[in-house]
């Protein structure tokens, strides 16, 4: 065999930006031998819009929109996130009602996200059907979250010290009665996808993650509990009224691809439970904190918080420096550390299989672009 | 059988060429219409519901639609192979109609090796997918063709294989002969894992879902054809569900007992029996998720092929014995 | 070799399940909406654009033209003139350019005398983005007109420099106004998807 030069043993193929699986405007650059990865280079950000920036230059009440937007599949838990970090510069108590409709839209709102990570998923690994499967389900969580929030995506829904709309009754029997429809619908979801040998081959053993290495690219939410890390913010740093429910944190075992998938299947059950002690127990009383100030302005300062988004961590750092606006505001989205791995798993595996895992990744792109 | 298909005029060529036009085209806007209804239903809507009778003719305004599209040929395109390769893919399919014997009567040309014929044409259309995966000038093109052509060989053996076991039983390549005999008993009774062997086989060499990977969207774009457009892109559309015809067709004459069944015409029975497995082979595609390549291979040699020739083996043997 | 023979059953056996699954749907009835014969209601807390409301008692709107909405709007679109009539100020101009909307409710939340609510209106398509300029002061007083209720004239503004404009002209050039931003949405059926009129530029990517 002839000496041949570095470029022409290898050749460059580009996945995206626009690519039916990279889910949105992401490229990646692949180093291919044959159909064999030899190197994975995502490329981000065709989608930046300056979220961060866009903070500084408007009030904090303005800024509330925007979180709707980074993450468009599981909005309510941004917009908890930098309610709760905006709330505890003023700090200002919520009250219990609110706290209890904050647990329940957003778990609803996690189960819609986690639903349509399945379908699309399935998409990715060429199964069409479950998709307008997991949507027929996801369309009743929209129904629901449309009578209290008033919108199907992009929710814009918590105020600084609560939730400007109350539920209804027929919202929480509506919450029961999706829990029912959706517990009724399992049979058929394991029948057809989680059984499904074709499923199997193509998700065991696939895309491995171990637990160190979790670690060193600080993954979160099902990426890392698919590796058999119980770290869920719900559990280990609880927020809002989290602590006064009951519920499990499914973890995987081998970190591969069908791990986190199942990860993702038992938290729908999970939500669903929360879901059901919530409406339960919802206390009655005020859905806003007395004393909300017309014009926010915090006092300087700097605050953390973190929620359990449907992808893994999602944490605001925010800086007061006692103005209308805020100094600095930066989003820790959990999309961009998982990525980070891509590169790493992707080596020695064939196009099929990166699709494969990069859906399994769960990337929103524009938030990882922000 | 069928002696008078062995004086074949003129005439009776070109009436069965145009016959067999007219029915690649009528069948594959039907098969387009059907599979939108099939994925429709299966998936809980409605489908194609405004042009038409249930959107019957929708198919026809989107062929038209196709028909003035731009043909758009990229820049580094191969360009004779490139221009060639839909029309390559398109003869195998026509040639194949000329020995299926829609009823007793209805027969272009009774081969005696009829199923030689169609096998032996139905590997050009792996030429023509080579040829447009190729040309095209595309990395996902080429992967496409690439697989394409890894796949079918990997699956025309199987197929020969299950299809040699039937035919070990008749005792003759004739595909009238074949249907003839089974005026007791359909093989599908008889050859349970043959059938079961030849529609996954057959499911593979047509490139349909979950064997789709020469233009799996979610991996390669659209594969093979993503160069393509219009009438061009049209035609590989046709010439894939023509494929479909042709071997559902097959399995009918060979498990199906072909044009035979009661009260109704010849034809009628056999069209039904053929869509009917058309059926099965959609309701694969609108179910299961696509297996990798690697996969598919493995199936094949691991798998189809053992089986196949146990099957075989064990065929012989009981003829034998008998 | 009997795990290999019990694998090909078993994964057989998976595919049928799979298919049973598939099949049973496929007999079931559609549950989607034909969407121009059929037409869903609303939900109470639909968000559309934003629209006065419209007081039973007094038979108009309620907007004294503090301009709190329009200095609380994320996106300023909301562009409003108020003039001094006696003692009270009234608006004279309400536009907004939908196409910029987040539909926060932000505007709504903030007004002191809840003057603004979403209307329900989610068949909304143009063909530029002039389209989805909505003057809502205009689409009040048709609404006003279609009830039956005396029409709010455009308030007269107390300094001079607008001077050519008398009461009865204006009220007419409302009038047109008031159509032309009612037909855009009656005549042209072409589906919107409730959402995505907001901000194109920006914001629903595609998953
Ligand atoms: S809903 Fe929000 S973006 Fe729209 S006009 Fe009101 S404040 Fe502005
Ligand atoms: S906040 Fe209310 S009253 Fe003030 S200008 Fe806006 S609509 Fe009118």
């Amino acid at each position: 065999m002839l000496e041949r030069g570095l470029e022409e043993k290898f050749y460059v193929l580009n996945l995206g930006p626009q690519h039916p699986s990279t889910h949105g405007v992401l490229r990646v650059e692949l180093q291919m031998e044959g159909e064999f990865i030899v190197k994975a280079d995502p490329d981000i950000g065709y989608g930046h819009r300056g979220h961060e920036h866009m903070a500084e230059n408007r009030s904090y009440l303005q800024f509330l929109p925007n979180l709707g937007r980074v993450d468009y599949l599981h909005a309510l838990a941004y917009n908890q996130c930098y309610c709760m970090a905006v709330e505890k510069l003023l700090e200002l108590k919520v009250p219990e009602r609110a706290e209890f409709i904050r647990v329940i839209t957003c778990e609803l709102n996690r189960i819609a996200s986690h639903l349509l990570w399945i379908g699309a998923y399935l998409l990715d690994l060429g199964a069409f059907t479950p998709f307008l499967y997991c949507f027929d389900d996801r369309e009743n969580i929209l129904d629901l979250l449309d009578r209290v929030t008033g919108s199907r995506l992009t929710y814009c829904y918590y105020r600084f010290g609560g939730v400007p709309r109350d539920v209804d009754d027929d919202f929480l029997a509506g919450c029961k009665a999706f829990a029912r429809r959706l517990r009724s619908r399992y049979r058929d979801y394991e029948n057809l996808v989680n059984k499904n040998v074709i499923f199997l081959e193509r998700t065991k053993g696939i895309g491995i993650i171990s637990q160190e290495q979790c670690v060193k690219y600080g993954l979160t939410g099902p990426m890392v509990r698919g590796s058999g890390i119980p770290y869920d913010l719900r559990k280990c740093e609880p927020y809002s009224a989290y602590p006064l429910f009951d519920f499990d944190i499914p973890v995987g075992s081998t970190g591969d691809i069908y791990d986190r998938y199942m990860v993702r299947y038992r938290e729908m059950e999970q939500s669903l439970r929360i879901i059901e002690q919530a409406v339960d127990k919802i206390p009655a009383g005020p859905i806003m904190a007395e004393k909300v100030p017309k014009r926010i302005k915090p006092a300087p300062g700097e605050v953390y918080t973190a929620v359990e988004a449907a992808r893994g961590e999602f944490g605001i750092y925010l800086v007061s420096q006692g103005d209308t606006t805020p100094y600095r505001l930066k989003l820790r989205v959990p999309s961009f550390g998982n990525l980070s791995i891509l590169p790493e798993i992707a080596v020695d595996t064939l196009v099929a299989d990166l699709v494969a895992i990069l859906g399994s990744i769960d990337v929103v792109v524009p938030e990882i672009d922000r | 059988m069928a002696t008078a298909a062995h004086s074949v005029s003129v005439f009776g060529m070109i009436a069965g060429l145009i016959g067999v036009m007219a029915l690649v085209a009528v069948n594959a806007l039907f098969l387009i219409w059907m599979e939108r209804k099939v994925s429709a239903h299966m998936q809980l809507r409605p489908g194609p519901m405004e042009v038409g009778w249930h959107g019957a003719i929708q198919t026809i305004a989107d062929a038209l639609k196709l028909l003035g599209k731009e043909l758009i040929t990229p820049r580094d395109v191969d360009k004779p192979v490139y221009l060639a390769a839909p029309i390559v893919i398109f003869l195998p399919v026509l040639v194949s109609f000329l020995v299926i014997p829609f009823s007793q009567n209805l027969i272009i040309r009774d081969m005696h090796v009829g199923v030689l014929l169609i096998l032996s044409f139905a590997a050009l259309t792996v030429l023509a997918i080579l040829m447009a995966g190729w040309a095209s000038n595309n990395k996902y093109a080429v992967f496409g063709a690439i697989r394409s052509v890894a796949q079918n060989v990997a699956y025309e053996i199987p197929l020969l294989i299950t299809l040699m076991s039937v035919i070990l039983m008749v005792g003759s390549f004739r595909l009238t002969d074949i249907v003839a005999a089974q005026n007791r008993i359909w093989f599908v009774f008889v050859q349970p894992v043959a059938f079961i062997l030849y529609i996954i086989c057959a499911t593979a060499e047509t490139n349909r879902a979950p064997f789709d990977l020469p233009e799996a969207e979610s991996e390669l774009v659209a594969g093979f054809h993503t160069e393509y457009s219009g009438m061009r892109f049209a035609l590989f559309f046709l010439a894939e569900y023509t494929n479909m015809f042709i071997v559902a067709a097959l399995a009918t004459i060979f498990f199906l007992g072909g044009w035979r069944g009661p009260f109704l015409p010849g034809l009628v029975w056999f069209l039904i029996k053929v869509y009917a497995i058309i059926f099965l082979i959609m309701w694969f595609r609108w179910t299961f998720p696509r297996v990798r390549f690697d996969q598919l291979i493995t199936l094949s040699w691991k798998i189809l092929i053992p089986l196949a020739l146990a099957n075989l083996i064990v065929t012989a043997f009981v003829l034998k014995l008998v | 070799m009997t795990s290999y023979v019990r694998e090909i059953l078993t994964g057989f056996y998976s595919l049928l399940a799979g298919m049973g699954v598939t099949i049973r749907y496929f007999v079931k009835p559609i549950v989607t909406v034909q969407y121009p014969r059929e037409k869903l209601q609303m939900s109470p807390a639909y968000r559309g654009h934003t629209e006065f409301v419209l007081d039973p008692e007094t038979k108009t709107h309620r907007c004294i033209a503090c301009e709190l909405c329009a200095r609380t709007c994320p996106s300023q679109l909301i562009h409003l003139e108020g003039v001094k009539v006696g003692k009270k100020k009234l608006p004279s101009k309400y536009v907004i350019e939908y196409h910029l909307c987040s539909l926060c409710g932000l505007c709504v939340e903030v007004c002191p005398t809840q003057a603004l609510q979403f209307s329900k209106e989610y068949r909304l398509a143009g063909y530029s983005r002039q389209d989805a300029v909505i003057d809502v002061f205009a689409r009040m007083q048709a609404q006003q007109r279609r009830l039956g209720w005396p029409v709010t004239p455009i308030p007269e503004p107390q300094p001079e420099a607008e001077g050519e404009a008398e009461a009865k002209p204006k009220a007419a050039k409302a009038k047109a106004a008031a159509k032309k931003a009612e037909q855009p949405p009656e005549a042209e059926a072409a589906p919107a998807a409730p959402e995505t009129p907001a901000a194109p530029a920006e914001e629903e990517k595609e998953t």
